[in-house]
């Protein structure tokens, strides 16, 4: 089957206007965390100033005080936007399957493009699983909108820059039902790793501020931190994500070894690109234990979902490339 | 991080873990080990050996072990990624020990190109999974109990558990306490109602098959390595080049390579044959990006079971290979038999057919070698030639004027040799790659000026050799199919604990394991009235929990709003009920 040019072409069109939707998506959660920062701040100062006029000492019961209901106009303005992009994004990505004729995940650029289109979605449901839910303060999950579309948009201008291929047909080693399954589950636990990433990351900042506060520290700068929830909150949200993702990884693995069964004729290789997935699973494993381990707080756990995020980076950017094996077919 | 929600739980919070000793990766696997065990850490006095070996079993066993285990197995399986390896790379390994003379042998001494086998890899998985055996057997006995298990007697004060909602109902206790155990069997807990001065009180637990999961992710990674370690053991794979009409049959002899496990041997491969019709291969030839790129290998064959059994038809391709009663036979690669005829300088047909040039690059560059051992020159002395050579499917320069093959198909086929003669080293009886000519006592064929003779031929020219050693043609090219035959046993029972473990990890991650109790109290002077207490306590994080008190407590209301007016619904299925006159004090609150 021929490829359809015109439609590769709209794809990239689409993907385009995407990322400058994200763009402005981004801005309005920056400034929405910024503004957030601020009016966390002056509403402590106020607190501390009329208990200071009632005469008391100013204490404060709460290291982090309970989020006054604002309308937070830049968020709204950043989740507008970013169901915008979403939805460019997704017709970026049906364009690039339909002018292929297949699933659009079948080199390093199509593995960009879908997985940070799942990584949007996933985002969209829990902004919307988080309202349905009535949840608000701390559970509005639109804190981790700044640090979903940065990565996004990082992911997609590399993907762009340096893996970017034209669209084309399958080499006869992917031409096969179950790249849509193994590579898709690869990308959905790709896409949740990251997220959960992006939630431990900002665990572990927020628990080195809520320690400096509590020594009595003066924390300055990153205001918009006072915005997002407590460190335990965020360590949950991490925990959910990384125990979902690491199902899919799971999955992964399992339905590899069955294609490499079909494929290469037996079920475990230790191709390069296995063993790195292997490592990632099992460094999962070691978060996933650490985590309920006497001794082993949240705080050196998260550690070990760092490292595991550096595997899967290192398994997407260095291993393809760099390391030759039975995987580096899937094309730059 | 704090866990837990408040300091006066945690008494009650360790109480529920260590009395279960179960959550989903929790606890450190052991039951709890009496208090009152003679303490060996009675001071600095020796271990006797049996105590020693206990408390190393302690160690092996325990949490922080397994973890460290967990992690040295990660850092171990990197080297395997980068040092070539031997199962899947054995060339490559040759290549790097000759790139690396200092570095070389040392990482062979320490088994660094066969890592996923070597003595220090096996000694860590091995050790993990005795660990692991030996953490998850007594929890197993632990949580055959808990499933027996009822659950634990109402608290005192409900208000003191994490989760901690109460109302009034428009009902009488009887009427509010079946609406309680109604709504609480609805989701699906198991519970007792315990009847208590004035009113009564249901305990509810849910969620036991968390820790079922977890038992049954880790008793199946067990399964999986025995059923992996079974294949490996029963397992064997042979590779063998087949060119276009030519064929394979099930005789290890024949094969180019064969290697099985320890009890595999060669009797074990079925006596089938195989013959190659026809090889279909097809690149991109459109697309300027894509150009060059693989889009199709078929290879067209004739299978037969078994000598004298009915000649079947197959495609084999890659990713669909052919089953021969457990035993696969895949397409592993592909490429060109330039047709060679060789007249030695008799006249005499020495050699002619397909010669298998092995491809080197992604545009089919290939090279490979004839070897002559048996020819005549013109002045009938016996004389051994050998011809090496490159073969290009699309000839072309590259821009420094060397050819270079420019696309994988047929296009411009070019063959280019230089020629030797001298001692071939067939006769010494040591094994000799086919593809490689062993040049140490061979001198090569000049062309009369000091340069090497070159042969470059497109099909269907001759040339012939100086020195009367003859001619060579090139009729024209086939192609070849290189097949891989393989059975690996134990790959179903592998796939089946693999997807054993997944359902396990799944339960054990996202199944609740949530405590429930209501308790009703008459309100004094109405008998229609009622107050409600919904409490809730979890193991670990469960951010569901308050949501399955207040829904208790909605569908308490909305049951009894209903039911108020009409009559108290019929139990219709037997709980056991304990008729509690007492306080209902909790064994953990009353000592």
């Amino acid at each position: 089957m021929s490829i359809d040019e015109n439609i590769a072409g709209l794809s990239n069109v689409l993907l385009y206007s995407a990322m400058t939707a994200y763009l402005g998506s981004m801005i309005g959660y920056a400034a929405d965390l910024a503004d957030g920062g601020k009016e966390i701040r002056s509403a402590g100062a106020r607190r501390e100033a009329a208990a200071a006029a009632a005469g008391g000492s100013p204490v404060l019961t709460k290291t982090r005080p309970e989020a006054p209901p604002r309308r937070r106009r830049a968020a709204a303005v950043g989740t507008s936007l970013f169901v915008l992009a979403a939805l460019l994004h997704v017709g970026s990505v049906v364009a690039r399957g339909v002018s292929v004729h297949r699933v659009p995940w079948g080199n390093m650029y199509e593995f960009a493009l879908t997985g940070t289109c799942v990584v949007a979605i996933a985002y969209l449901i829990a902004v919307v699983r988080a309202r349905r839910a009535g949840l608000g303060g701390g559970r509005d999950v639109r804190y981790l909108g700044l640090f979903v579309t940065a990565p996004v948009l990082a992911t997609l201008g590399i993907a762009l820059r340096t893996f970017y291929v034209d669209a084309a047909q399958l080499v006869p080693a992917l031409d096969s039902y179950w790249l849509i399954i193994h590579v898709f589950v690869a990308i959905l636990a790709t896409a949740l790793s990251t997220i959960g990433f992006s939630a431990v990351v900002l665990q572990l900042v927020q628990e080195r501020r809520e320690k400096r506060r509590a020594a009595g520290g003066d924390v300055r700068g990153g205001a918009f931190m006072d915005a997002l929830p407590a460190s335990v909150e965020l360590e949950r949200t991490a925990f959910r994500l990384q125990a979902v993702g690491f199902v899919m990884w799971t999955f992964t693995l399992i339905a590899g070894a069955v294609w490499a069964q079909v494929a290469w004729n037996r079920y475990w290789n230790w191709d390069s690109k296995e063993v790195w997935t292997f490592i990632i699973w099992v460094v999962y494993a070691c978060y996933l234990h650490a985590r309920s381990t006497r001794g082993w707080d949240g705080r050196r756990a998260a550690y070990l979902a760092c490292l595991a995020f550096g595997c899967i980076l290192f398994n997407y950017l260095v291993v393809n490339i760099f390391f030759p094996g039975l995987h580096s077919y899937a094309g730059v | 991080m704090a866990r837990t929600d408040g300091t006066h739980l945690d008494d009650l919070r360790d109480g529920y873990r260590d009395g279960q000793t179960s959550d989903g990766q929790s606890s450190d696997g052991q039951p709890p080990a009496p208090p009152t065990r003679p303490a060996a850490a009675g001071g600095a006095a020796p271990l006797a050996p049996l105590e020693f070996l206990r408390y190393c079993w302690r160690q092996l066993t325990s949490m922080r072990t397994a973890l460290f285990l967990l992690m040295l197995l990660a850092v171990a399986a990197v080297p395997g990624s980068t040092f070539p390896q031997e199962n899947n790379n054995p060339s490559g390994v040759a290549t790097w020990i000759a790139d690396h003379p200092t570095a070389g042998p040392w990482v062979e001494r320490l088994q660094g190109f066969h890592v996923y086998s070597s003595a220090w890899f096996s000694a860590i998985y091995l050790l993990l999974f005795i660990s692991l055996v030996g953490c998850v057997l007594p929890r197993a006995r632990v949580h055959l109990a808990a499933l027996r298990a009822r659950p634990p007697r109402t608290p005192t004060r409900l208000s003191r558990l994490p989760e901690h909602a109460e109302a009034e109902v428009a009902a009488s206790p009887e009427q509010t306490l079946e609406a309680a155990r109604a709504a609480l069997r609805k989701r699906r807990f198991r519970l007792d109602v315990h009847a208590e001065a004035g009113g009564g009180s249901v305990a509810a637990e849910r969620g036991h098959h968390r820790e079922t999961g977890n038992l049954l992710f880790h008793l199946s990674l067990v399964g999986l390595l025995l059923a992996v370690a079974a294949g490996s053991l029963f397992s064997y794979s042979g590779q063998r080049l087949v060119t276009v009409g030519s064929g394979l049959v099930g005789t290890v002899g024949s094969w180019d390579s064969f290697s099985g496990g320890v009890w595999a041997s060669a009797d074990d491969v079925p006596p089938f044959s195989l013959t190659l019709d026809r090889m279909d291969v097809a690149f991109e030839a459109q697309q300027t990006t894509q150009i060059g790129e693989p889009r199709q290998f078929a290879a067209d064959v004739s299978i037969s079971d078994a000598p004298g059994e009915p000649v079947r038809k197959e495609t084999i391709k890659v990713n669909h290979p052919a089953e021969l009663d457990g035993t696969q036979i895949s397409l592993s690669g592909n490429g060109y038999a330039p047709v060679i005829t060789y007249r030695d300088g008799s006249g005499a047909v020495v050699k002619s057919g397909p010669v298998p040039f092995l491809p080197q690059t992604a545009n089919y560059d290939s090279t490979g070698v004839v070897k002559l051992p048996d020819a005549t020159d013109a002045a009938g002395e016996p004389v051994q030639v050998g011809l090496r050579g490159v073969f290009l499917p699309s000839a072309t320069v590259d821009a420094s004027g060397t050819p270079v093959s420019g696309f994988p198909d047929l296009a411009n086929p070019l063959l280019i040799m230089v020629a030797f003669t001298g001692d071939l080293g067939l006769d010494d009886g040591v094994a000799q790659n086919v593809y490689e000519l062993d040049d140490s006592r061979l001198t090569q064929v000049s062309d009369g000026e000091g340069r090497p003779f070159a042969i470059r031929l497109v099909p269907g020219q001759s040339l012939e050799l100086p020195d009367g050693l003859g001619t060579v043609t090139f009729d024209s090219v086939e192609r070849f199919a290189s097949f891989d035959v393989r059975h690996t046993p134990g790959q179903r029972e592998a796939l089946v604990f693999a997807l054993l473990a997944a359902t396990g990890l799944i339960l054990s991650l996202f199944v609740p394991r949530r405590r429930v109790w209501v308790r009703v109290r008459a309100v004094d002077g109405d008998p229609g009235a009622s107050r409600l207490e919904v409490a809730g306590l979890a193991r670990g994080n469960d951010a569901g929990l308050r949501e399955e008190v207040e829904g208790v407590l909605a569908a308490v209301q909305a049951a009894t709003a209903g039911a108020a007016a009409g009559s108290v619904p019929v139990r219709d299925d037997g709980e056991r009920e304990h008729v509690d006159a007492g306080t209902g004090r909790t064994p953990e609150e009353g000592s």
